[in-house]
């Protein structure tokens, strides 16, 4: 039987706290032959169960070739995620899928990879940071532009500047309100832009984070040259069924849970930014 | 299957097709009288068919009376038929149940569906159907629900002959005339029936009843009834495609009108054969040792639709309103290569307010083009 | 399994009410039992429970706030309790007898017309609910409330979840029983369309006209509901009664229901 509705039990291997609302979940399947069939692609999510509560997508931020693990970044925010975060290691939940369709990095191959996030709904693009960076030498100049409100907001602080080591490859860092100890830009994401050199002829761009702030980067690049086929965002909208059936997610004429959540921006174009899709 | 020739079934012999589909195992559904609407339910004997009835609609309204028509079929559509039979209102999708040490098993709960022929079908919710079963069917994942029941249906069209001041179903190109989704279709007059098989599952259960040929001057005036159908429709919608024009209206202001009448209660989106949104959610036993994990209509008029981490994108009437039309009208036809309207006139007759869907429309079309 | 809370000590208070939101809890059934099993019953008056004055974790709460001594006891639970529920419209929105805050003129009138010894009664000026004196961490609505509401709130709880809050309109969850509308069939003024799902649209489904007992839905258009009525030839003070009702002191209740009663 196909029932694409039925989860597969998974348990916590490990948990990780990564701020006070954030969890990373180190997830694996209990049925060693689902484990074995699994595979994802870097930008796909899964939806996670928690039993008796109910069904959440959540993107995978592991490498598509660790075949032990899946990790989901969890942030404390509705109903379900409250709860997911305080799972322990050993606890077992449901999980389905992968759905969507990921981010382009076959696209990407030998071209400037530029990452922007914003606030903190950086998990999507995690994923791809991760993956570059293990296979450095197939991709040109990287640049990573993460904005966030309040400099406390910012997690991963040491990873972000372990990545400005790398060659060929570019950290900006910049939040609204800055604290004390923060050393980096002051201002909205779009001030980022402002400092990155960018070369718009050969680069692809990934950005996911609130639909303002992707709107003033679309903005920007496509101002700075970038072509409309080179920016690629990844959209948020609620998902209940993730098999294009429940109607939630959809964004005009897509499902999100299929069509997306990572779209080219011109399949979007014609609605992003009204408010009510 | 071409259309072969149509044999006669006269009112007297109605009860005998019912016979000859219970024999072959169906449970047999079809229009009877309930709580002041024609609605479909289980039918035990001819004598449960609306003969006489007629109804009276109009945006908001809703009335049955009786003449002493010999026809049990001489109504427009009612609340609801096709969909709630495969699309269930309310249904379990699996049960899970977590034992002493934590662990969790999940067990999917698939309907155990029972042979159905709804009689007495009308050609807007074939239309309806095909849409609904391109959506639960034709996509990347076959909904197993949906499917389990679906199969199992047997449908016998009656060509539509008294449509309802809402209805629009000659504009959409979807009726009144049945054109394809039957086993068996059906004109009916003050003599009887006229009928023809549309499937081999229908040929199989014409052929037990051994009828006689029809004439060619009875399906002439047969179909020229049907004709007359269309003819009386007064509704119609501005253009069979109106995506680009309503894509290109986002921020009218008849958005805000039609918000300042509309209720959000999502009545239209319930009773319209198309609409397939579903919220899901988990029922737990109160001990917590097993759950329930159920799906449920909904519709893009709750807050709950589009809503993200306790957020909703749809706060709004003008933007919940907006949702459903241009997705019904605009969006639709990317998705499923036409629009998702099949001219049941519905969401005209129960919205409590009378909130006329081709006249949105068309107040937004005309605007446009002026 | 090691998630699930200890056994959660409970509560059950009564105010200004009739009680029969608390009979969701006796009419349970077999899963009163189960309830006992999993939660400790610390306080129910009308079971004959009494410890008072301890700290509990859940403490369910019927009725409004209409009394001075009703302020001093809900603030004193409010303390003792780690997570308060408000069960049924008069402990939610100040219920029924909220009415006369809408229609008695003064306090010292109304007690006059019901009272033989006025002097004996003491009385707050108005019925309030109790979210008007103390925080309230969920409220569930209706007139009464049902045991499915109750224990699925306290099901949630137990998994440490936030309980879910459904504020759809009734008219959801009356077209998925398939109830035939009674207010397209029959002209009746009902009031599914403004009002918030939970009871299973009881109501219409034995043919009659919803009288919102479970207060105002999220995002309703009370105007267009009222106008729909006049069309169906309600005058003006009635119209005003299907808002000034049970729940005639949730904000957009009261507010629709005095345009339609100034209007008369």
């Amino acid at each position: 039987m196909n029932n694409p509705y039925l989860p597969w039990e998974a348990e916590v291997v490990e948990r990780v706290q990564e701020s006070a609302s954030i969890v990373t979940l180190r997830i694996r399947f209990t049925d060693p032959a689902i484990r074995r069939r699994y595979r994802f692609d870097v930008g796909q999510f899964n939806m996670v169960y928690l039993y008796g509560v109910g069904e959440i997508p959540v993107s995978i931020v592991s490498d598509p070739q660790d075949e032990q693990l899946l990790d989901h970044i969890v942030r404390a925010i509705g109903r379900v995620t409250r709860a997911l975060v305080t799972l322990k290691q050993g606890d077992r939940l449901g999980i389905r899928g992968p759905y969507g369709r990921g981010w382009p990095l076959h696209e990407a191959v030998g071209k400037d990879v530029v990452l922007i996030t914003g606030g903190l709904g950086c998990a999507p693009v995690m994923s791809v940071i991760n993956f570059i960076v293990k296979r450095r030498e197939h991709f040109g100049k990287l640049t990573i532009l993460q904005g966030v409100k309040h400099a406390n907001d910012l997690i991963w602080r040491t990873q972000y500047e372990r990545w400005a080591m790398l060659p060929n490859t570019q950290v900006l860092l910049a939040a609204d309100v800055a604290g004390p100890q923060w050393q980096y830009l002051v201002g909205k994401a779009t001030i980022l832009l402002d400092r990155a050199v960018l070369d718009a002829t050969n680069s692809i761009a990934m950005m996911c984070g609130p639909e303002i702030m992707m709107q003033a980067c679309v903005t920007e690049l496509l101002q700075r040259g970038f072509n409309p086929e080179s920016l690629w965002l990844s959209m948020e909208r609620n998902m209940q069924c993730a098999v294009k059936h429940c109607g939630h997610c959809q964004y005009g004429p897509h499902f999100v849970c299929q069509n997306g959540p990572v779209f080219q921006y011109p399949e979007i174009d014609e609605l992003f930014g009204h408010k009510g899709f | 299957m071409t259309r072969g020739t149509l044999l006669n079934l006269p009112h007297a012999a109605l009860g005998s097709l019912l016979a000859v589909l219970r024999q072959q195992g169906y449970n047999c559904i079809g229009p009877v009288v309930r709580d002041g609407a024609i609605v479909y339910r289980r039918v035990h004997h001819v004598s449960d068919l609306p003969y006489g009835w007629h109804d009276e609609q109009m945006p908001g309204t809703y009335r049955l009376e009786r003449s002493n028509s010999p026809r049990a079929f001489s109504w427009a559509v009612g609340p609801e038929a096709l969909k709630p039979l495969n699309f269930a209102s309310g249904e379990t999708l699996w049960r899970a149940e977590r034992n002493h040490e934590g662990q969790i098993q999940f067990e999917e709960t698939l309907p155990a569906a029972q042979p159905t022929a709804v009689i007495g079908v009308r050609a807007c919710d074939l239309a309806a159907l095909q849409l609904q079963d391109q959506h639960f069917l034709d996509g990347p994942y076959r909904d197993p629900y949906y499917a389990a029941r679906r199969e199992q249906l047997f449908l016998v069209a009656v060509h539509c002959t008294h449509p309802a001041d809402t209805c629009f179903c000659a504009s959409t190109g979807d009726g009144p005339q049945a054109e394809y989704g039957f086993d068996i279709e059906m004109y009916e007059s003050e003599a009887g029936f006229l009928v023809a098989p549309g499937s081999a599952a229908g040929e199989a259960i014409v052929g037990e009843l051994q009828l006689s040929k029809s004439n060619d001057s009875q399906r002439a005036i047969a179909e020229e009834e049907v004709r007359q159908a269309a003819r009386k429709q007064t509704r119609t919608l501005p253009s069979q495609n109106l995506r680009d024009k309503l894509l290109a209206s986002l921020d009218h202001p008849h958005w805000q009108e039609v918000a300042k009448r509309c209720l959000s209660c999502g009545n239209c989106s319930s009773v319209c054969p198309t609409c397939f949104c579903h919220t899901e959610h988990d029922n737990p036993a109160l001990d917590g040792r097993t759950t329930e994990h159920v799906r449920e209509w909904s519709s893009c008029f709750t807050a709950e639709h589009g809503d993200i981490s306790g957020k909703p994108i749809r706060v709004q009437t003008h933007l919940r309103y907006r949702q459903w039309l241009t997705h019904k009208l605009g969006s639709w036809h990317d998705q499923y290569g036409r629009s998702g309207c099949v001219g049941c006139g519905r969401c005209i007759t129960w919205c409590p307010v009378g909130i006329d869907i081709t006249k949105e429309a068309a107040a937004i079309y005309e605007a446009q083009l002026s | 399994m090691n998630t699930e809370m200890v056994k959660p000590r409970i509560a059950v208070h009564k105010f200004s009410s009739c009680d029969g939101c608390q009979l969701a809890f006796l009419n349970a059934g077999p899963a009163l039992l189960e309830l006992a099993e999993l939660t400790d019953i610390v306080y129910f008056a009308e079971a004959g429970s009494l410890e008072r004055e301890v700290e509990i974790d859940i403490a369910f709460v019927e009725g409004s706030i209409s009394t001075p001594q009703d302020l001093t006891r809900i603030k004193a639970i409010r303390e003792n309790s780690a997570y308060l529920i408000t069960i049924g419209a008069c402990a939610t929105t100040g219920g029924l007898q909220g009415l006369r805050n809408l229609y008695a003129s003064n306090t010292r009138d109304w007690t006059g017309a019901i009272y033989a010894r006025p002097e004996f009664i003491e009385t707050l000026d108005e019925s309030q609910p109790v979210s008007s004196h103390v925080k309230v961490d969920l409220e569930l609505w209706g007139c009464p409330v049902s045991t499915q509401q109750i224990m699925t709130a306290l099901r949630a709880l137990l998994f440490g979840v936030t309980p879910g809050d459904d504020r759809d309109k009734i008219c959801m969850e009356c077209k998925r029983r398939h109830n035939v509308c009674v207010l397209i069939t029959k002209a009746a003024p009902c009031m599914g369309p403004v009002t918030r799902t939970g009871c299973g649209a009881i109501c219409p489904a034995y043919g009659r006209d919803c009288y919102a007992c479970y207060g105002p839905a999220e995002n309703i258009n009370a105007e267009a509901l009222a106008t729909c009525f006049e069309g169906l030839g309600l005058l003006p003070q009635d119209i005003a009664r299907r808002f000034h009702f049970i729940n005639c002191n949730a904000p957009n209740f009261k507010q629709a229901g005095t345009i339609w009663r100034n209007k008369s």
